[in-house]
Formats: structure tokens, sequence, C-alpha cells
């Protein structure tokens, strides 16, 4: 138990240990351990982030579904709307076809009337001349001859 | 264990001699009887009765050894680990590594918080040093120096940290960084701090100086002496416990006992002991580099 020598040598040692251990240990585990600090906490923060962005895109989905949901109503409404509009057209349009197909009509038998009326007066001609014949072929009676008459008369 | 012919004594006394190499002065007398010549002598010295004639010209060739195996142990442990240190997923014994700066990293960061590059790396190399020359204490007392016997090398203590040299070199190595940053932090202010203080008045001067420099000087005293009387005293106690195999059968299971308490218990002294001298050192380089 003797001080001597050795206890410089320690002291050499020591320091040179210290310096080596300063130069060459230190730095490259503490760098790396910061590294890697770094890595991770750049790793949580993206996981952070991405379940923000994840949030973030399930709301923007729903207001979507939303929006597309009034949307799809607003068609239907307008679709539905547009349908009562064409039906009511539809049931106007049959109607005037109707009154103008029913007014043809009437005009055309009104026509027809006319044009058969028109024909009788021509036939009255004819007729009361065989009535005229038939008259004077047989005796002339006033009495036959006013009913004759009137019988000719209804004939029209 | 004492081998044939020895005493429980000597087989102490030789337990606790390094194995010296020095300069045996002019008209010293040998082991074997025969007296250096003039000049002195250069030898191994045998015992430790010529250890003590070198004086301070000897230096313990066992203690100087296995510390600086275990220095370089450290260094080629920790090299590795620094090359192979990657941001990725560390393993084996990166994660102890890493774990250990961590560790002397976030004590570094509490106790000082002064800007200095070369604490934290001191504060790890004292730590995993110190325990590595504790670690030695776990060896059996017997094993590697009887190894060596057969091998014609007589005297080898393996633990470097129960040789008070080996501490306080380390101490003082610590001590001579403290002034070194006091100085060069403080500078006059240093100077300041041995005079005026506790009593700020010039009178004082003395007194203070007197005060301050015993306060001053028992700091890497006691750091260096509080480890070596620890690993010291553990060694003597496995010493006599290993002594007290060699007391007869009757004392083999007794022995046992005592041995196997004895380490584990020793096993949380060397750890706290490099903790201890890694947190003082820190601690006191901090207090050097505050300036008041």
């Amino acid at each position: 138990m003797n001080i001597n020598l050795t206890l410089f040598g320690q002291m050499f040692f020591f320091s040179l240990f210290v310096l080596f251990c300063m130069k060459y240990v230190w730095p490259p585990i503490l760098a790396a351990m910061q590294e890697r600090a770094e890595k991770i906490a750049a790793g949580l923060a993206a996981a952070d982030r991405a379940s923000h962005d994840l949030e973030l895109a399930q709301e923007k989905a729903v207001e979507r579904l939303k929006e597309a949901k009034e949307e799809a109503a607003g068609i239907i409404d307008a679709a539905n709307k547009r349908g009562n509009q064409i039906v009511e057209e539809a049931k106007e349009l049959a109607l005037a076809e109707g009154q103008r197909l029913k007014e043809a009509a009437q005009s055309e038998i009104e026509q027809e009337v006319n044009r058969a009326r028109e024909q009788l007066r021509g036939q009255v001609a004819a007729l009361a001349l065989s009535g005229a014949e038939k008259v004077l072929a047989a005796e002339i009676d006033q009495q036959r001859h006013v009913e004759l008459v009137d019988k000719l008369a209804a004939e029209l | 264990m004492a081998s044939e012919g020895q005493t429980v004594s000597e087989y102490i006394v030789h337990h606790l001699t390094n194995l010296t190499y020095g300069k045996l002065p002019a008209g010293s007398v040998r082991f074997d009887g025969s007296v250096v010549g003039e000049g002195g002598l250069w030898t191994m010295a045998h015992g430790g009765q010529e250890a003590g004639a070198m004086g301070f010209m000897a230096i313990h060739v066992d203690s100087m050894l296995w510390s600086i195996g275990l220095g370089l142990l450290f260094c080629w442990l920790f090299r590795r680990v620094a090359l192979k240190a990657s941001s990725g997923v560390p393993s084996g014994f990166v994660n102890v590594a890493e774990m250990l700066v961590e560790f002397v990293d976030g004590n570094v960061k509490t106790t000082f918080h002064g800007r200095n590059p070369m604490i934290a790396p001191l504060a790890l190399t004292i730590l995993v040093w110190v325990f590595l020359m504790n670690l030695m204490d776990l060896l059996p007392v017997d094993l590697v120096p009887g190894l060596l016997a057969l091998a014609g090398v007589h005297y080898q203590k393996i633990v470097p940290s129960t040789d008070p040299n080996i501490t306080m070199g380390m101490a003082l190595g610590v001590f001579i960084l403290m002034l070194f940053y006091s100085i060069k932090i403080k500078g006059m202010g240093f100077i300041k701090e041995l005079t005026m203080h506790p009593f700020n008045h010039w009178i004082f001067i003395p007194v203070n100086l007197f005060m301050e420099v015993v306060g001053l000087l028992a700091k890497p005293f006691s750091l260096g002496l509080r480890l070596f009387g620890n690993m010291y005293a553990g060694e003597m106690i496995f010493i006599l416990i290993a002594a007290l195999y060699g007391a007869g059968a009757l004392w083999f299971a007794p022995a046992g006992l005592i041995h196997i308490a004895w380490a584990i218990f020793h096993i949380l002294i060397i750890i706290l002991q490099a903790f201890i001298f890694m947190v003082l050192t820190v601690v006191y380089l901090s207090m050097a580099h505050e300036d008041h």
C-alpha cells in the first residue's frame, strides 16, 4: 500500500481513456440515439397527423354524403314536380284535343246535316213534281190534297 | 486458501501485496541477504519489505495492467457499440451501452448546468471503468493469483480499485480538472472564492484561505479514499472468508454461507461506489463551473 508512480500511471491512462471516450465513443452513440428519438418523434407526429387526416376525411365524407342525399332528394322532388307537370300538361292537351275533336265532329255533323238538307231541298221539287203528277193523275180532292201535301211536308 | 506452511496473517499480507517493479535504493538489503550496490537497482520487488524500500520510484505492475486492461475493455466494448449504433432498432450489448449512456447523460444533465462536452464522456468512462475494476472483486480471491503463482508470478492483486494509487490517481485527475475549470471559468473569482469566503472581510483572509483550501483538498481525497476504503474493506472480508475455509472442514458450510451473503451484498457496493464516484465527479466539476 505504498503511494508510488502508479498514481501518475493511472492519471495518464485515465486521461487517455476519457479522451478516447470523448472523441470516439460518446458522440456517435449519442448522435445515433438522438437521431432515433427524432425518427420516433417524427413517426408519432406522422401517425397523429394521419389519424387527424382520417378524422377530417371522415367528416368530409359524412358531409358529402349529406349533401348527396340532399341533392338526391332535391332531384327526386324536381322529378316528381316535373312528372306532375307533364301529367297536367298531358291532361290539358288531351282535353284540348278532345274538345277540338268534338268540335270538328260536331261541325262535320252540321255540315252533313246541311248537305243532307240541301239535298232534300233539291229533291223537294222532284217530290212535289211527283206528288203533283200523282194528284193530277188522280182526282183532285181538296181534303185529300191537303192531307197529301201535309204528308209530304212531314216527310221532309 | 492458505497454502502449506503459511499462517493466516502471512496469507492475508501476501494477498494485500502488489506486484511491484521499482528502483531499490543503494544500500538496501535484498530478500536473499545481498546488498544493493551504488546507483540502486531496478527490479521486481520480492515481498512488501522491498516494495516499501523502493518508495515512490516504483510501479504496481498488477494494478496498472489490470486497470489498463479493463480500461481497454471499456474502450473496445463501447467503440464497437459506437460503430454499430444507428437510428434503427438496437440489439444486444448496444441496448446495454445505450442504457448506460442515457443514464449518464440524464445524471449529468440534472447535475451539471454548464456547457462542457467533456463532462458526460468523463462520467461514462468513470462509471464503466470503476465498475469493471470493482467487478474484479467478485472473482474468488485465490483464482487468478493462484494460477499466476503456478506461472511463477508470486504477488497479484487483481482489483485495481483496492490500490490507493489507482483511486487517488483518478481523484487527482478529477482534481486537476476542477482547478483547471475553476480558473478558466471564474478567473480571479476563484481566488476571491478562496480568500473572501465565508467571511467577506480582508482581515479574515488567512482564516478563509485555510478553510477553503482544506475544503478544496478534501474533495479529491474523500473521492479517492472513499472508493479505495470501500473496495479495500470488501476485498479484506473476502480474504478473511477465504482464510476461514482453511480453518478446517467444520468451517466450510458457515464460510460458504457468509461468502455468498457477502458476495451478493458486494454486488450492490461495487455498483454503488462506481456510481458515487461518477456523481461526485460531476458535482465537483459542476461546482468548478459555477460562477457566483
